[in-house]
């Protein structure tokens, strides 16, 4: 898994925040649009292309969309 | 591997009591109107019927009395009553005891209370199908509901998802019959995904049980309150649900085409909705109650067939692949078939 592809697959699940505001470093719940229901989205994305099983914790101990990649990544 | 078929036993219908009483949510003080509409769209929960002084026994009991009247059964005749519940009359005795008295059952009745709830009525069907099949026992309620009396009205994150509703499935032996196939599951390290803290003998009832916390804006609640972690849930349901339907069809070399219906437990929309299209089932085979209902535990599959499918089942022949998955945590599924089963009025108290 490349962290490219999980940033696109990422931000897919966001409808009105621009493509440009995706990096390694954001802080995706400092995202305006960050939500209840877009950390579901992530955790069903997660599931669906990975097959990896992501926590409510996960989440709330990430910062950054790379924190969330490493935590997706080590579980594969 | 936890894998089981019963034979011999066929079920014989379905009953359901609820509150008379419904709660809107899109007028719970709890939400703005923006809140209310998101909420409602993303769990499917429009209203739901609550009224906290009915307890799980007092709704069995109304669904018992009109199944039993329905299907023409004598009393004397039922051998077995189980309850799956999460919320008894008392820690002890087993509720299944005062029902059997209360119902005026025969002293010959094997009665027991299972501490199980979203999962739960498929488990509760594998111990009364049990039961039943070498044909000793020929007749079994197997009784499953739920209320809202643990969750707190000031947290939004659960009150407005859960309704109260107690039904029964009435379950009978006969020879030749397919009977059931069954999947089950079990993680007990999620056990605190869903869970209400205080009360029990692991953590005492004090006077900090009663202590009201805001955990975050929108929800609070005690110690003695349901806890629902909504992501952890969120995760488990959408991997394990389709997990254990796909390890029944395989097990089984079922065909998913022919079935003819998948009732799951009714969590919510969002996540349902996930677990249906990772399954690829059609929409038409995948009926919701929770709309008018909520979520209701482990009433939630027999509620929805008889809601949602009654013009069906009580009429020809029908397979279901039914789905629980909850609290424990704990899921499991299974394959049965109905012919021409009782389904009766859902009786309002």
């Amino acid at each position: 898994m490349e962290l490219k592809d999980f940033m696109q697959n990422f931000a897919a699940q966001f409808d009105e925040t621009a493509p440009s505001e995706f990096t390694p470093t954001t802080e995706f719940k400092k995202l305006a649009e960050w939500s209840s229901i877009l950390a579901l989205s992530v955790i069903a994305m997660a599931d669906e292309e990975y097959n990896v099983q992501v926590k409510g914790d996960d989440i709330r101990n990430s910062g950054t969309i790379e924190d969330l990649y490493n935590i997706v990544k080590s579980r594969m | 591997m936890a894998y089981l078929e019963i034979k011999n036993v066929r079920i014989a219908g379905f009953s359901a009591a609820v509150p008379e009483k419904v709660i809107e949510n899109n007028s719970l003080s709890l939400f703005n109107e923006d809140e209310a509409a998101s909420f409602i769209a993303t769990t499917g929960v429009e209203r739901r019927h609550v009224a906290n002084e009915f307890l799980v026994s007092d709704l069995c009991y109304e669904a018992c009395e009109r199944m039993i009247k329905d299907l023409n059964w004598q009393k004397e005749d039922i051998d077995a009553l189980i309850l799956v519940t999460q919320g008894p009359d008392y820690i002890l005795p087993a509720t299944a005891c005062i029902l059997q008295n209360r119902l005026g059952l025969s002293q010959e009745c094997y009665s027991m209370d299972i501490s199980l709830g979203c999962s739960g009525w498929v488990y509760g069907l594998s111990v009364a199908s049990g039961l039943l099949s070498s044909g000793s026992m020929k007749k079994a309620l197997l009784l499953a509901g739920d209320t809202t009396h643990a969750t707190s009205p000031e947290d939004k994150s659960s009150y407005p998802l859960f309704g109260t509703a107690g039904t029964v499935t009435a379950l009978e032996f006969k020879e030749g019959a397919e009977g059931f196939k069954y999947h089950f599951a079990t993680d007990g390290s999620g056990y605190e995904a869903i869970i209400i803290p205080d009360g029990g003998f692991r953590n005492q009832f004090s006077e900090k049980s009663l202590e009201v916390v805001e955990i975050e804006p929108g929800i609070k609640r005690s110690r003695l309150q349901l806890v629902l972690n909504g992501m952890d849930v969120f995760a488990f349901g959408i991997s394990k649900a389709p997990q254990t339907v796909n390890k029944l069809i395989e097990k089984y070399n079922l065909n998913k085409d022919e079935i003819d219906y998948f009732v799951f437990h009714q969590a919510n929309k969002y996540m349902n909705e996930r677990i249906r299209k990772k399954l690829g089932i059609d929409p038409g085979k995948h009926p919701y109650s929770l709309k008018n209902f909520g979520n209701t535990s482990s009433a939630s599959i027999p509620l929805t067939i008889l809601t949602e499918l009654k013009d069906a089942v009580t009429q020809g022949k029908h397979t279901f692949i039914c789905c629980g998955f909850g609290v424990g945590l704990s899921w499991g599924s299974v394959w049965f078939e109905t012919d021409k089963i009782v389904c009766s009025d859902v009786v309002e108290i």
